[in-house]
């Protein structure tokens, strides 16, 4: 199988490169650091990989808005690059303050091909604090999102201040018409819930976004670190059952199965 | 026009929570009830410094304004914005009040915001743009009453500015520009100017404390004494200084012999008499009790204690783990956001300044406040901002910088007022040899190695920090020693730091901390003999500065590096990429002189020897009286449901999950024991427990242990029951009890005498007491301590000379293995049907316990703790736990037996019934009051499988311990009283709403 290389961000406050960087790891990949200016000089390049993660962390501490500067600095600096890279079907994650990034930047939701402006947002939460907290998600069986194929549920972690999902009720049609709604917050039983199973109030409990193509994926919660099953907070009551025994780690075997798996037939065109 | 304003603020219909909580916050707090509180983000860019040489092309003009606004300030979807006009209309609000930075005040905001336009317009944007809030009050009727709301809630006049305008003031220009760009004028003295100290002793003692200096008059006559030497003269002569010390040299040994960097009351020779008259000389606490705790124990997995930033312990073959407790009492008394902010960076630094470096793993923070509402005395914050501030320091310090905040816990004593106490811990993690191949607990400085300073830059605040701390706080303290961080400018630097670690580009690495680089270049100079800077080469944050206040500057996120000449083109190209500022300003040599110029010219020309071993040891006597003290006369209660009730909801019981929840707890993604366990995620853990090595199932264990109110009768059981209770948190989620070790941080009262000061030989007592039973304790456990700090100066002194002080306090930090972390047991009950057993004998001893606080008495049967017993249930208790026979361990410790097993059933969504006469206690114990609610120590609360119970038992064999009752499926938690009759049966849902309701 070629291997998948992964570039995890960091720099300017990202601080969950490592145990993302961790998570791509464990899903096979090759997965790399590597620092925005180093993408920024020229000294790597985005065509050298075939997933981008925007880690989460507090990219320019949150100020002038959370994942605002970093979104800026790739909107100034690498829209070229980044544009080719999504043009050329691979894939990309953001985390947190990375989808804070991707929502900021336009990456996310790329309403009709259009990568490069505002379409949504993230703000404050509603409770207008911070908040560490597990979450339940339902995921959308219909979005065309690469990321989470075949999973139903996922119990993960929130920890964030400006989580809180808002856009314009056409965009918010649209974005379900598109099935780009992948992930939401949902009480223990599946139902939509009020605050704090929603932690932050997000419009439709949205807690996750993809493209119209489900190669561009974004998402409050975190994945990389439900790594192991001592990191579930109630893992020492014994019998997690169901969706909450899913690993967040299954979201990046996923991409990284997929990049695969598109990797060996673009191998297999280009040798027949 | 030169400067131009943006105002951001959120489009009618959008929810402005963090108006809201202001709103509350000010009813809260002030009392004061106000309609409606919206914000506005004001973004002052000021042209006016631009450097480069301009066209008018250049300049902001209103589309490029547009589009900064649109582009880099205003988030459209739920913004509206204004340039050059106020965003508010007259009619708004009824006041609006605009609060940012004093001159010179880090301005992170602004630092991010001029990046941020430069990344949109280009480099050649060199504007500076300054951030402030505008706050609209609706609802609020008077100038007097929005000044009260400015000053009481929204700044600190230490850091900030405000503006309070009421709309017959707004007009078309609403708040009006405002550059709060430092202005120096240059009258500051260039610290040249020698001082004569050939002067009476009078003379000498006001010459240290019209400086600052605080310097004793023995010290300032050591200082004499050494300058009127001959052969310190003609080396003085030979490269053209003055025979007099200069003004900077002067403030180098404020810096280096304050009490905060040299611990000279631990150092002290001491003359101890006890209650009984006998005389006992100590030569030096530290070396007696500290190091010689250590010692005692004997570890061959200790790598680097005391000689440090932070003490290093093996955690594996191929890692080890540092870790480090700072207080920061002083600034946080002043300034509690900006005071817990430093503090958490400083403790950072020295995490990233131990050995060559380590990764930053973990904070631990302790809290002790007075409680909210307590009546403070003028020049105090009340102890709600104080809470509040602290709080929301340490949630940017430890989640802007992707610390997880693991452990901690919040101590409530009216006390406090004068004084909160703030420690700051952090842990962190290197490999045992870097890539390089050096061993990366040491360093090492070669004579020629240069001095590189990186990270922030240098400009007034925090001068005279080091002294500030090592004086008690009166009315009149100096406003520049309190000061702001910068988490992202340490990040970056983190990250820059472990890759020039990696690639070997430094040899020896220090933080920048008290005393600045006066401290960080002057010690680090110990290992090669000596040094030679330059300070104009210092990057400021503004022009003016004198060369001495570039010297001992305490400006933050600065680290100190000794980078061999090979290596600085590398490490130079690394600090760009990063983004972070190094720069190099001068070179460690073997000089033995401790040696700084200005454009040339010697300003500090100083023996390295005398600076850093020439300070006279004080001489301090103690004297033991113990306090009379006797036990209450309680009538026996009838109704312990209630009781039990009112326990829980006392602050130092309650849930501190509001708290807790706004630190990003897990970061880092090793997360196994988190600081809420429970069916409902919300009971209170006794430890920490987490994976540093996420591809391996090994485990760190972190706990506390804080217990001032037993200074009240004995500072030698303060401290024997701070190290038991760490150590019984760490083996409640099952630590290896052979892996343990510790750290000791005092915070005192000042036990020096002095007019204001009669009782200094009792507080000394008691510092000699808490010092033996620290050592007794670690001693019986094997425990090394391995870091430690001391704050003695705890002290408020009123006008009048009236003195208040806080209780003498040692936080006991623990930390070890757990050698897979899929071992670890949290304290919810789990099951119905699991046995219910208690750990360690009940005694009577409610003296300092809050079942006593609660009605208003001490008591005198101060919890002793029985060393040889203890160890022997931790280790009978931590085979148990290996072999995996325990359910759930919660320990006894603030409310005692009753709180533990409610929090427990609780936690465990779960109810209990408990027979009291199972439980084993001391002789003459007959009360149910005594056996519920005494603080004894080493006890533990653990539920047990049925089919585990045997085996457990066995396991247990050899220590007092008995099954007291049994987890029931049903709500409800009873009772039976030592005759056999219920004395309590309440539900766990009533319970736990009176543990959550207090604070939530």
């Amino acid at each position: 199988m070629a291997t998948v290389r992964a570039c995890v961000l960091y720099g300017f406050g990202i601080n969950c490169d490592c145990e993302t960087q961790h998570a791509f790891q464990s899903a096979g990949a090759f997965a790399e650091r590597i620092h925005v200016n180093d993408l920024i000089s020229g000294g790597r390049k985005l065509s050298e990989f075939d997933i981008l993660a925007f880690p989460g962390g507090f990219s320019f501490g949150d100020d002038l808005g959370s994942g605002k500067v970093l979104g800026n600095k790739f909107k100034f600096n690498l829209k070229g690059e980044l544009a080719q890279f999504v043009a050329d079907g691979k894939l990309v994650i953001g985390i947190c303050n990375g989808f804070q990034s991707l929502v900021k930047m336009g990456l996310l939701p790329g309403l009709e091909g259009d990568y490069f402006t505002q379409r949504a947002t993230l703000t404050f939460n509603d409770s207008g604090k911070f908040e560490d907290r597990w979450v339940h998600l339902k995921l959308n069986p219909s979005s065309k999102c690469v990321w989470t194929r075949g999973i139903e549920g996922l119990y993960l972690p929130v920890r964030h201040g400006e989580g809180k999902f808002v856009a314009g009720d056409s965009v918010l049609d649209e974005l379900e018409r598109n099935g780009q709604v992948v992930a939401q917050y949902v009480n223990a039983s599946g139902g939509i819930a009020g605050y704090p199973l929603n932690p932050n109030g997000s419009l439709r409990s949205i807690a996750g976004v993809c493209d119209p193509e489900g190669r561009i994926f974004g998402l409050m919660p975190h994945p990389e670190a439900y790594n192991h099953p001592t990191n579930h907070p109630r893992w020492t009551r014994g019998g997690v059952r169901g969706v909450e025994k899913h690993l967040g780690l299954k979201v990046f075997a996923n991409a990284v199965g997929h990049a695969a798996a598109t990797k060996a037939r673009r191998a297999a065109v280009v040798q027949g | 026009m030169a400067a131009h304003r943006i105002e951001v603020g959120f489009k009618p219909g959008v929810r402005d929570a963090l108006g809201e909580g202001i709103a509350k916050r000010v009813a809260e707090e002030l009392a004061v009830e106000v309609k409606s509180v919206k914000t506005i983000d004001v973004y002052t860019i000021d042209e006016e410094n631009i450097t480069k040489v301009h066209d008018s092309q250049n300049r902001l003009d209103a589309r490029k304004l547009d589009f900064l606004a649109k582009e880099v300030f205003a988030d459209l979807i739920v913004n509206d914005f204004s340039v050059d006009a106020p965003l508010a209309r007259n009619g708004d609000f009824d006041f609006a009040i605009e609060v940012g930075f004093r001159p010179g005040v880090t301005d992170n905001v602004g630092k991010t915001a001029t990046a941020a336009v430069r990344d949109a317009l280009g480099p050649d944007f060199a504007g500076t743009v300054y951030f402030s809030k505008q706050y609209l009050l609706s609802g609020v009727h008077s100038q007097q009453g929005a000044e009260g709301i400015a000053k009481g809630l929204l700044a600190n006049p230490l850091i900030e500015r405000w503006t309070v305008k009421s709309p017959s003031e707004w007009g078309e220009a609403g708040m009006g520009v405002f550059i709060p760009a430092v202005q120096l004028v240059q009258t500051t003295h260039s610290g040249q100017e020698e001082i004569n100290l050939g002067v009476g002793e009078g003379e000498l003692a006001q010459i240290s404390k019209q400086r600052l200096l605080a310097l004793s008059l023995g010290e300032m006559k050591a200082i004499r004494g050494h300058f009127s030497s001959s052969e310190v003269r003609l080396q003085r002569v030979a490269v053209g200084v003055g025979e007099n010390p200069t003004e900077a040299e002067l403030e180098v040994f404020g810096q280096t012999w304050s009490e905060h960097c040299k611990h000279k009351i631990f150092n002290a020779l001491v003359e101890y008499g006890d209650e009984s008259g006998v005389v006992t000389k100590i030569d030096s606490l530290f070396k007696t009790f500290v190091r010689g705790a250590t010692e005692a124990a004997k570890k061959d997995w200790l790598a680097s204690v005391f000689s440090d930033n932070a003490g290093i312990v093996s955690f594996n073959d191929d890692w080890n783990v540092a870790i480090k407790v700072e207080t920061h009492n002083a600034p946080s008394a002043l300034e509690p956001y900006g005071g817990a902010l430093t503090g958490i960076g400083g403790v950072n630094r020295d995490l990233l300044g131990a050995g060559l470096g380590a990764k930053l793993l973990f904070n631990t923070d302790v809290f002790c406040f007075a409680p909210p509402g307590t009546k403070v005395p003028p020049g105090v914050l009340s102890p709600k901002r104080i809470f509040e501030g602290v709080r929301k320091g340490v949630q940017d310090g430890g989640n802007k910088t992707g610390v997880p905040t693991v452990n901690g816990c919040i101590v409530f004593d009216g006390k406090f007022a004068f004084r909160p106490l703030v420690y700051c811990g952090t842990g962190g993690l290197m490999p045992k040899f870097t890539k390089a191949g050096a061993p990366s607990h040491e360093k090492a400085v070669k004579d020629g190695d240069l001095i590189v300073m990186t990270g922030g830059r240098v400009g007034k605040d925090g001068i005279h920090g080091a002294t500030f701390s090592s004086m008690q706080i009166d009315p009149d303290s100096p406003a520049s020693a309190v000061q702001l961080g910068d988490p992202i400018t340490l990040k970056k630097m983190a990250d820059f730091i472990l890759e020039a670690r990696d690639a070997g580009l430094y040899a020896a690495i220090t933080d920048n901390g008290a005393g600045g680089l006066s401290s960080s270049v002057g010690e680090m100079a110990q290992l090669s003999g000596g040094f030679e800077m330059h300070l104009e080469r210092v990057p400021l944050k503004y022009p003016g500065l004198a060369p001495w206040e570039i010297l001992v500057s305490e400006s933050q996120d600065r680290m100190t590096l000794a980078v061999p000449p090979s290596k600085l083109g590398e490490l130079m190209a690394l600090a760009a990429k990063h983004e972070v500022e190094a720069t190099a300003l001068g070179k460690f040599t073997s000089s033995g002189k401790f040696h700084c110029l200005h454009d040339g010219r010697t300003i500090a020309y100083l023996d390295m020897e005398f600076l850093h071993h020439g300070v006279p040891q004080l001489r301090i006597t103690a004297k033991w009286t113990p306090p009379m003290l006797e036990e209450p006369v309680i009538a026996l209660p009838f109704d312990y449901a209630s009781i039990l009730s009112q326990m829980l909801s006392r602050l130092n019981i309650c849930s501190k999950e509001r708290v807790i929840r706004q630190y990003d707890h897990e970061v880092q993604g090793g997360s196994a024991v988190k600081p809420l366990a429970g069916v409902a995620n919300d009971g209170p853990s006794d430890a920490a427990v987490l994976r540093p090595l996420l591809s391996s199932n090994e485990g760190l264990v972190v706990a506390n242990g804080i217990c001032p109110k037993f200074s009240q009768i004995d500072a030698y059981w303060m401290a024997a029951n701070a190290v038991d209770e760490a150590v019984r948190n760490y083996a409640c989620a099952g630590g290896d009890f052979g892996r343990v070790c510790g750290l000791d941080n005092f915070s005192w009262c000042d036990p020096l005498p002095s007019a204001t000061n009669p009782d200094a030989e009792f507080k000394m007592a008691q510092l000699v007491r808490a010092c033996t039973g620290l050592r007794d304790a670690c001693a019986a456990y094997s425990m090394p301590l391995v870091s430690g700090k001391d704050s003695m100066k705890n002290d408020y002194v009123f006008p009048d000379g009236r003195r208040e002080s806080i209780p003498p306090t040692l936080l006991v930090t623990a930390m070890g293995k757990i050698s897979d972390v899929s071992k670890a047991v949290t304290m919810d009950a789990k099951s119905d049907g699991n046995l219910v057993y208690a750990l360690g004998t009940t005694s009577n001893e409610l003296g300092g316990s809050e079942y006593y606080a609660m009605q208003g008495f001490v008591g005198a049967n101060v919890p002793k703790v029985d060393f040889p017993t203890a160890r022997r249930l931790y280790l009978s208790l931590g085979r148990a736990m290996g072999a995996g026979l325990v359910a759930s361990c919660h320990d006894c410790s603030d409310g005692g037996l009753a709180v533990a097993l409610a929090e427990s059933a609780f936690a465990g969504g779960l109810g209990m019934e408990i027979e009291l006469a199972k439980v084993p206690v001391a002789g003459g114990v007959a009360r149910d009051d005594v056996v519920l609610f005494s603080e004894s120590a080493s006890r533990f609360v653990v539920t047990v499988k049925p089919g585990h119970a045997l085996e457990f038992e066995r396991a247990m064999a050899g220590n007092a311990f008995a099954k007291i009752g049994e987890v029931v499926a049903q709500d409800n938690f009873s009772i039976a009283g030592l005759q056999g009759s219920k004395v309590a049966d309440c539900s766990i849902a009533a319970l736990k709403e009176s543990w959550q309701a207090p604070l939530r």
